[in-house]
This record gives C-alpha cells, sequence and structure tokens, in this order.
C-alpha cells in the first residue's frame, strides 16, 4: 500500500524508506493511513538526528551492559550449559499510556475471570456440571491436580502473579493469545531489557516520559510479604534449579527483591508446616513464589518421578500453612482448550463479554466444533488440546502441518475424528508489525506483548511496561522466539514526565528478615572453595614441574622426579596437557558456582567464567618448560584474581564462613603434603626450596631466618607459623574463629562437633616444635582435616 | 461373609534415611452395598513423629506419617475385621459401545465416580497399540459393555500366565502383555488399558482376597499378596461393575477391597520418599481368614 502520506514520511526519514504496512497487518508505527502514531515521534525524530556511527554506538553500549551482567538465553532442549547472547532488538515497542490502560482493564476482566474458573475447577466444578464445560477437558488434564481438590489457599487466592501474551489484530484491537498462570516467567527479563535500553537510549530520547518498571516489582513483594505467614515465615522463590531455562532469571529476581532463591530439596516439611533446610536448622517458609511447575512439587503426591520436588508440599498445603504464588494446579488455566468456553463462560459468571476477546478456538471433542476444525483445517492451527504452549509454536513441528501422511483432506479428516478431545483448533494468528533495526534502516517484524500482573491489596497491578517477542522474518503468522527471534522492551509512554522511581523507596523502606542460609547454597560455597584451592595447588605444583624442568633441562633430576611423585597422588600426570589436570577441579568450581549464582556478584562470576575460559584457550601443544610454567603463571594470576574479588566484596555472613572454610581447609591440606614431599626426612637437596616456592613463601622465609632454607625452617614457616596465611596453624586459627560464629557453636557451654576437631588440633600446632612435625604427625593432621569436613557436612550441610 | 485379615509389610533400607515421609493406604473402609468395617487398626514400626489419616481424591483412607528421626528400616501392620456381603447377581443392562460413548460425554460430574477420570491415559497406563488391538479382538459389534468387559477379563486369563517372579511393581503393561506374564497389578492395568482403548471407562481396585478357599473349591491366585482387580463403568444404568481378570470371575464374597483409583499410582499401599542412598528391600505378608 502507497499512501501520500507514507511517502512524506520516507522522504523526510531515510530510516523509514523501507518500512511499509503490509496488507491485512496492522503496525505499531504506522496507522492504518501509513501515518506515523504520535506516540513514536518524539523517539523518531531523536534517531534520526544521529549518525549511523552513533547509532551503532547506541547498540553497543547496551549489549555491553547485557554482557557484563551476565544475562544469557539458554536454547531449550539442546546442550543445557550452552548460553547465547540476550537477543535484545533494541528497538522498543512503544504505546500511549491510554491504549495502555485499556489493555490494563480487559486484563484486569480476565484475572478476575480466570481466578472464578480456577477456583471453580478446584471446587463445587459448576462449570461442569451446568455444562459450560465439558467434564473430559478437566478430568483428562495433565494440570488438574486431584490431591488439590476441596482444597482452599490459604489466602484466598489461587493466583497472584499472572503473564498474557496479547497481539494486536488486523483490524487495530487486541487480542489475548495465551494466559500464563503456572509459573510465568519473563519478568525479569523485562527489566533486564529495559536496563540496556535505557543505556542504548539515554536522554535527549523521551525517558522521562516513559512509565517505570520498579514500582510494580515493589507492589509484588510487598504484596506477597502480606500474605497469611506463621511466625516469622520467610518468602522464598521456588525454581526448578539450573537445568531450567529460565534459571538465570529466578535468580535475577531472586537478587532484585532480596528473596532466598530454594530448591525443592531445600525445603521439607515437618507438622504440616514448610521448613527450608539451613544452616541455622530448620526455619519456616510461608510464601513461595512458585517457578516449579505444579507436577514436579511433591513426588508423593503429585508426579512420583519428579526429583525437584518437596514430599509432603501438598500436605502443607492441605493444612493452609504455605502459600504458592500461584497454586498448585493453577496450571491448568494454560490450557490451550480453554480458549474455546472462556468467551462463554465469562457471559456467565461476570455477566459481562470479555473486554479482550482471546484467540478463537475450537475443542474437537465436541461434534459441531470438530466439523468446523475439519471444513477448516486448512486456515487453522491444529494441534493438542492440553497443551500448554503458546499459539504460534502450535503447529510448529507437530501437528498436520508437519506430517507427510496426513496432506490429503481425506487423511486429515479421519485424523481429526480419532483425536477428537485431544485436539483442538485455533484461529492463525496474524501480528501486528513494529520497527526493527535491519543494518542501517527501520524494518517491520511481527510482535507479541507479554504482560505481567500481580493481585495486591488495592487489586491487580500491571507492569507498566513488559517483554516483547519479535518475529525474525517479516512475516506476521510465524513467530518464535527459540527459532531464532528477539526481545524488546515496551515502553508506556506518558503525555508529561514521569516521577523517577526504583525498588528501594527510601519512605516505603522494609526491613527483611535476617538472612539465613540454605544448607545446599552453604555446600556448594564449601565446595567451590575447596576446588578453587585445589585448582590453585595444582596449578602451583605443576608450575613448580616446569620451571625445574626449564632450569635442570632433563626431568630425571630428583626434584621434579619427586614433584611427579606428588602430582601423580592427586591422579595427574605431569606430562599432561595443562587443561586436562586443570579441568577437573575448575569445572567443578564452576558447577558449584552455577549453583548458587544468586550470591554472586556479577564481577565474581564473570571472573570465574573468565578463569576456565582462558584455561580453555590455552593452547594443547604448549611446549614443556618455560612456555608453560608461564601460561600457569596467568592462571595462577586469573585465581588470585577471582579469590580477591570474592574475599573484597562478599559480605561476611555465613556464605562467606562456608566458602572460606572450604578453602582453609584446601590449602592446610596441601601445605601438609608438600611439607610431607618436600621437608621430611629423606628431602634432597634443593626439595624445601620446592616446598617454599609451592607455598608462596620465598621472600618471607628470607626475610624471617636469612638462611638457606632447611627442613626445620620451611616446616616452621609452613607448618606452624601463625602469622603466615600459607600456614596450616594460621589456617586452622582462621577456621575456628570462623566455627566459632556458625550457628550453634556452643549449646549450654558445649562446643559443636567441628570445634571439637579443630580446637586441639589449633592447641597442638601450636606447641609444637619444627622437628616434631614429622610424616606421621602431617598425615595425622590431614586425617583430622578430613574429620572436620566430614563434621561441617553432617552438622550445616545437609 | 465376615473376615479377619492380618498384613505386614516392611522396608529395609541400606542407609538410614533422614526425614522420611510415607503414605500409607492400607485401611479398608465402607463401602456402600459391599462391605462394612467393624475394627481396624494400623500399627506402625518404629513410631513416627508425625500421623495422621486423610481421605484422598477417590475417598480412600491415607494416612500420612513423618519421621523426623533418621530410620533404618520401617514395618506397617493391619488388623482388621471386614464384613463383605454377597453381591446381588445382576442383570445385564449395559448399553453396547456406540451408546456407551454418548452416556460417558453426558455425564457432567467430577466426583471421584464419574466416568471421566477413567478414560484416556493415566501415569501407570499409557495406551498400547497391541493391547488395543487385542481389546477391539474381543468386542464384536452389538455386544454389550458388561459382556466385552467379561470377555477381555476372560481372554486374558487365558493368555497370559500368573508369574509372580516374572515382573515388577514397575513393569510397563505393554511389557507384560507382549510377555504374557505376569501379577494381579500387570493382569488389571493391561485389562484397564484395553477396556479404556474401547472407550469403556476403567479403574483399579486394590484389596485382599481371601487365603484358603472353602472346602471343595480351588485357591486363587494372588493370595498371598494385596489383590488388584479391575472396575469398569457400564452405563448410566449399571454404573460400575468389578471384575478380576487374574481369576477369570466378577469380584465377589472373597474380594475386600482397599482402595480404588485411575492406577496402581493412586493406590499404592505404601509410598515413600527417601532422603538415602541405601538399597532397599521389602517383605509383605498377608493372612485373610473368614471367621
Amino acid at each position: 500500500m502507497t499512501t501520500p502520506a507514507k511517502e512524506t514520511l520516507s522522504a523526510t526519514n531515510p530510516l523509514l524508506r523501507d518500512y511499509a504496512l503490509q496488507s491485512g497487518v496492522a503496525d505499531e508505527l504506522l496507522d492504518p493511513n501509513g501515518v506515523m502514531r504520535p506516540v513514536w515521534g518524539p523517539f523518531i525524530k531523536q534517531l534520526s538526528q544521529l549518525s549511523q556511527p552513533e547509532i551503532t554506538a547506541c547498540f553497543a553500549r547496551g549489549d555491553q551492559y547485557l554482557r557484563d551482567a551476565g544475562v544469557f538465553f539458554r536454547q531449550y532442549s539442546t546442550d543445557p550449559h550452552q548460553e547465547r547472547d540476550w537477543p535484545l532488538s533494541h528497538i522498543p515497542v512503544i504505546l500511549h499510556e491510554r491504549e495502555w490502560a485499556e489493555i490494563c482493564e480487559g486484563l484486569t476482566q480476565r484475572a478476575e475471570l480466570l481466578e472464578r474458573v480456577v477456583a471453580d475447577l478446584y471446587g463445587d466444578a459448576t462449570l461442569v456440571r451446568d455444562g459450560h464445560l465439558p467434564a473430559e477437558l478437566v478430568a483428562q488434564n495433565p494440570e488438574w491436580h486431584r490431591p488439590l481438590v476441596g482444597l482452599t489457599p490459604a489466602s484466598g487466592h489461587h493466583l497472584h502473579f499472572l503473564a498474557f501474551e496479547i497481539g494486536r489484530s488486523p483490524d487495530g484491537s487486541w487480542l489475548v493469545l495465551g494466559d500464563r498462570t503456572q509459573a510465568p516467567s519473563g519478568a525479569g527479563f523485562a527489566l533486564e531489557n529495559r536496563m540496556a535500553t535505557v543505556r542504548v537510549f539515554p536522554e535527549p530520547f523521551p525517558q522521562s516520559r516513559v512509565q517505570r518498571l520498579a514500582g510494580f516489582f515493589r507492589a509484588f513483594r510487598d504484596a506477597m510479604d502480606d500474605l497469611p505467614s506463621t511466625e516469622g515465615g520467610r518468602t522464598a522463590i521456588l525454581t526448578p534449579g539450573p537445568g531450567n531455562d529460565t534459571y538465570f532469571e529466578h535468580t535475577y529476581i531472586a537478587r532484585y527483591l532480596g528473596l532466598t532463591l530454594l530448591e525443592g530439596a531445600d525445603l521439607l516439611v515437618q507438622d504440616g508446616t514448610v521448613q527450608m533446610r539451613t544452616v541455622s536448622g530448620p526455619k519456616p517458609v510461608s510464601v513461595l513464589w512458585r517457578r516449579l511447575d505444579a507436577s514436579y512439587a511433591d513426588p508423593l503426591e503429585l508426579d512420583e518421578t519428579s526429583h525437584l520436588g518437596t514430599p509432603g508440599l501438598v500436605d502443607a498445603v492441605r493444612h493452609s500453612n504455605v502459600n504458592l504464588v500461584n497454586s498448585l494446579g493453577s496450571g491448568i488455566l494454560e490450557t490451550r482448550a480453554l480458549m474455546a468456553f472462556l468467551p462463554q463462560i465469562a457471559d456467565v459468571v461476570l455477566g459481562e463479554h470479555l473486554k479482550i476477546p482471546n484467540l478463537a478456538t475450537w475443542w474437537c471433542g465436541q461434534a459441531a466444533e470438530r466439523d468446523h476444525v475439519k471444513a477448516n483445517a486448512e486456515e487453522l492451527f491444529v494441534g493438542e488440546a492440553f497443551s500448554r504452549a503458546l499459539p504460534f509454536d502450535i503447529g510448529r513441528t507437530d501437528g498436520p502441518r508437519h506430517d507427510p501422511a496426513l496432506q490429503t483432506p481425506e487423511a486429515l479428516s479421519t485424523w481429526i475424528d480419532t483425536g477428537a478431545g485431544q485436539l483442538v483448533g485455533q484461529e492463525a494468528v496474524t501480528l501486528s508489525t513494529t520497527p526493527v533495526w535491519d543494518g542501517d534502516r527501520l524494518v517491520p517484524r511481527p510482535m507479541s506483548i507479554r504482560v505481567f500482573a500481580a493481585r495486591t491489596a488495592e487489586g491487580w497491578v500491571f507492569l507498566p511496561g513488559g517483554y516483547a517477542r519479535i518475529g525474525r522474518s517479516g512475516d506476521a503468522t510465524a513467530l518464535s522466539m527459540q527459532q531464532g527471534g528477539s526481545v524488546a522492551d515496551v515502553w508506556v509512554m506518558r503525555d508529561s514526565a514521569v516521577r523517577q522511581e526504583t525498588l528501594f523507596d527510601a519512605k516505603n523502606f522494609r526491613r527483611q528478615g535476617p538472612s539465613v542460609l540454605p544448607s545446599r547454597a552453604a555446600d556448594n560455597l564449601f565446595w567451590l572453595g575447596r576446588y578453587i584451592e585445589r585448582a590453585e595447588g595444582v596449578i602451583r605444583l605443576l608450575r613448580g614441574y616446569h620451571l625445574r624442568l626449564a632450569e635442570a633441562g632433563y626431568d630425571q633430576d630428583p626434584r621434579l622426579v619427586q614433584i611427579a611423585e606428588q602430582l601423580r597422588l592427586l591422579s595427574l600426570d605431569p606430562d599432561e596437557a595443562v587443561i586436562t589436570a586443570l579441568n577437573p577441579p575448575l569445572s567443578a568450581a564452576r558447577v558449584s558456582a552455577g549453583k548458587v549464582r544468586d550470591r554472586f556478584s556479577i564481577d565474581g562470576w564473570a571472573a570465574l567464567a573468565d578463569l576456565t575460559n582462558s584455561l580453555k584457550d590455552l593452547t594443547p601443544d604448549l611446549a614443556r618448560g618455560d612456555d608453560t610454567a608461564r601460561a600457569l603463571g596467568i592462571l595462577l594470576r586469573k585465581i588470585t584474581g577471582f579469590k580477591g574479588l570474592v574475599h573484597e566484596n562478599m559480605h561476611r555472613t555465613s556464605g562467606w564462613r562456608f566458602l572460606t572454610l572450604g578453602r582453609a581447609i584446601e590449602r592446610a591440606d596441601g601445605a601438609a603434603g608438600v611439607l610431607m614431599a618436600f621437608a621430611g626426612d629423606d628431602a634432597g637437596p634443593g626439595f624445601p626450596d620446592v616446598a617454599l616456592e609451592y607455598a608462596d613463601s620465598v621472600i618471607t622465609h628470607q626475610r624471617r631466618y636469612r638462611i638457606d632454607p632447611t627442613n626445620e625452617t620451611v616446616t616452621d614457616l609452613l607448618a606452624l607459623d601463625a602469622s603466615n596465611p600459607r600456614a596450616i596453624l594460621f589456617q586452622v586459627t582462621a577456621m575456628r574463629r570462623i566455627a566459632e560464629d556458625l550457628p550453634n557453636a556452643r549449646i549450654s557451654g558445649r562446643v559443636s562437633p567441628v570445634l571439637r576437631a579443630l580446637l586441639p588440633l589449633e592447641a597442638q600446632l601450636s606447641v609444637a616444635s619444627p622437628s616434631e612435625m614429622n610424616a606421621r604427625r602431617l598425615e595425622r593432621v590431614r586425617i583430622r582435616l578430613s574429620e572436620v569436613s566430614d563434621r561441617l557436612t553432617t552438622n550445616y550441610l545437609i | 461373609m465376615r473376615y479377619e485379615i492380618r498384613l505386614t509389610v516392611g522396608y529395609d533400607y541400606g542407609a538410614p534415611s533422614e526425614h522420611a515421609r510415607t503414605l500409607v493406604r492400607l485401611l479398608p473402609s465402607d463401602v456402600p452395598g459391599k462391605q462394612t468395617v467393624p475394627s481396624r487398626l494400623l500399627t506402625i514400626e518404629p513410631k513416627p513423629q508425625e500421623r495422621h489419616d486423610t481421605r484422598d481424591f477417590f475417598g480412600n483412607v491415607m494416612t500420612v506419617l513423618v519421621f523426623h528421626e533418621p530410620i533404618d528400616k520401617i514395618e506397617v501392620s493391619l488388623k482388621a475385621t471386614v464384613e463383605r456381603l454377597q453381591p446381588a447377581a445382576s442383570l445385564d443392562f449395559s448399553p453396547d459401545l456406540q451408546t456407551l460413548e454418548q452416556e460417558v460425554l453426558a455425564n457432567r460430574n467430577l466426583t471421584a465416580i464419574a466416568p471421566a477420570h477413567y478414560t484416556g491415559i493415566s501415569p501407570r497406563v499409557p495406551a498400547d497399540p497391541a493391547i488395543t488391538a487385542f481389546a477391539k479382538s474381543h468386542a464384536s459389534t452389538g455386544l454389550s459393555t458388561m459382556s466385552i468387559v467379561k470377555a477381555i477379563g476372560k481372554a486374558l486369563h487365558e493368555e497370559m500366565r500368573f508369574d509372580p517372579e516374572a515382573t515388577e511393581v514397575s513393569t510397563p503393561p505393554a511389557e507384560a502383555f507382549s510377555q504374557r506374564h505376569g501379577v494381579c497389578q500387570d493382569f488389571s492395568h493391561i485389562m484397564i488399558s484395553g477396556l479404556r482403548s474401547l472407550g469403556i471407562p476403567a479403574g483399579y481396585v486394590s484389596g485382599f482376597l481371601r487365603t484358603l478357599p472353602p472346602k471343595g473349591q480351588p485357591r486363587l491366585e494372588g493370595a498371598d499378596a494385596m489383590h488388584a482387580w479391575v472396575c469398569a463403568w457400564c452405563g448410566i444404568e449399571t454404573g460400575w461393575i468389578e471384575y478380576d481378570p487374574t481369576n477369570a470371575c466378577f469380584a465377589g464374597s472373597d474380594h475386600i477391597v482397599v482402595a480404588y483409583g485411575r492406577d496402581y499410582s493412586d493406590v499404592a499401599p505404601v509410598k515413600g520418599v527417601l532422603r538415602s542412598s541405601g538399597d532397599q528391600s521389602s517383605f509383605h505378608a498377608v493372612d485373610v481368614r473368614p471367621l
């Protein structure tokens, strides 16, 4: 369609030279006459004033922010550790607040309807009894969980946090494409998109007129805190764990809202209440913002094959002792086939039509509807009735269009008859297009918006903005982010400036309860500490080996033989590539860290990633001797950098304590091992120097003893020196001090099992003389250290 | 007929399990027209720190046990007296399959006895083409639903070999059927799968069988352990009937009901979740004596 207005537009604005309306498709930027909507004016004007290099620089700023923040997108159903860059489409979708208010009004009505429907399905089932909903659609629904039938949520409400996928029809009106009621994802990503977009388009872009997002999250957090609670009960996020495709978002939201991130195994149900396993013993949990599908939530009463859940969670719900946001069972509202009945149910239950219609849907379990689907199968998307996937995912990989056996009308008709109640037909959706940057100009791409709503005491509130999914091609009927589409920020614009607000409003400040550390998180931090320190020990030994090799020039030097022997005790071979030797402890460290990502600063995470990446980048055929020693030196500095970052920046809370304990145990053990090998009675010439170098204590030794290293001086410095951080005694004392601060360190004067192991060890080392510290004594120290580790585990970490 | 039932099931865990939680579905309860339970007692060893009874969706008594202390074994004993009423012989008023389909669709009920729960698939009963073909071969056009139920149950009894060693509690019905062997659980799951493939709503019944037969009658298979059979919905007029494919008979005065469900997963007598890495072993002893 070419209109005079369009010509004017492209004539005055080269960015829009290829931007045109498509026939039968609505557009966000242009009204049906091809005239730019006024709400876009200030933004497009600013953008047009920038040169191409300036625009490129703006986009790069946003991308840099996302990379620095560690925002990534995980491609589902491929390698679970495959992360790819966050696919931000830098141009926001812009809507006027008047239009937005209408959307919110319509969705408030829909939220109310959904609450009434789910309450009925788990209550008296009058919708089924009165014939508004077929019994089969409920009874055969995998998201209708029988153990929850007859239970009323403690708060009186099933739904607290919702998302709606909406799109604009060709006639310009909005349409609900899908309801997200089980564990809606994307709100955290919406926030990240905003953070990035603000950096891409700072003032003089019309930022001050864009509605802020923080107030919504504050309102939702307060609403969760206001749910009925047992004394001291906490609010936490329940995640399926790092294997989930939106785990990053869970960690992000947990950090942003200051909520504890828990997995099913962190919880236990006792006396009908939900308790979190922490290093200080069980602590009550009153509100779980559930990001875990209900089926997996309780292996005893729901899906018995689940390894992610908490046995007894349903029983706690039965006792009204926990609020689940949203209730277990609310996922049934996402069923695709339900959309066929919601318009009529709205008339019956609310006494009014839906303000925003949903996608036209026909359930094939009914004869007339089935005939309609058969007659129009070519134009409709036909797919599984009980699926909860969004409509544009329907028939993407499954369904008749992809089955060569179903390409004749007769075959299709028989297939639909056989599938009957298992199938649903949905109107093929044509979405509106919105501007997307394509190299040097704007082009139209289809989009849908995810809108988020939270229940508060004042009713449903909406995130003023959202999360737009943008299609990859210009085809307005095909859209899937996982197929390579992108995402964009949504700006809701006012005519005048908006007051600034952030999550942390000083006036409405609420103090969080004292932080407690879940045992699983403590366990991961403890092992992170151990693995990192172990990796450092391996690097130091290897470096010692290659330095000696460079110096001696042949590998039969007794010191080399002894280091090789020591490496073999650690199941390592000095001849194998550095990457082979270091991969196990560093991978293990990364896995442990990945499980507590919500407790890491962005810099800490980046430093660890940098460390593992530089290991990967090492050439496998590094020359032995000098070259390898140099490469190991670089790794050593990076590992020290990571440790320094953690040490400098981590709060001295329980988490830091367990990380430090892990490091201390490993370091003390490493020192004992090296002393046994290089400072024993049978130590050859130059052996004590190897031990000093391993412990980075050459200078200290020189200054302190002013003689060449002997077995005694080295043992004194690395075992018994209370002020050398490389010495066993120093580390044991550090551990003992930390153990004093752990929960239950003393109960009625009696010390904890961990202290019972540490105190005598510290006393023995304090009074020992270097000559007494023979191999036998050092071996006993190592056994004691492993006892400390075991006792920590039994008393705090499981 | 009045019975005294004694049952003991025990599990030995290789290593102590911390905070074990167990659901027990062993207490029989009154079933109108079928049985009354004058006395019942469930004993748990070691004594759990928490114990309460509740009714599950299907109306079965579910005993929730929680152990705060680590346990390395658990023993559950039942002692009950049950009066089993002699079912009245019923005439066959059940419709053919076409009419049955209409009656199932017309049903607007979601309570536990609604046929809608017992069609399609359930956790332990997926669809299986071989079982479907088998069921179809015994469902000639025009036959009443009840006679189809009986025909399929009888045919299964003839084709399958009862073999307590051949299958495990987790064996899928398709596998047991392809080998044509198994225990009452396999017979029942296969029959349920076959009936549902024809559109006949079918569910799982767990319970007990009289241990020693009356004089002159053969001993029934499955009397040494807990038993299972099938319930099938035969239309509005007839409602639910119960058939025992392991013994090729309608459930009668020798069958004592403990629990109803869609399949075994709804009625498992002892279901537990352990935080323990040890292996576990179990034992199981039943005595059902007429008084």
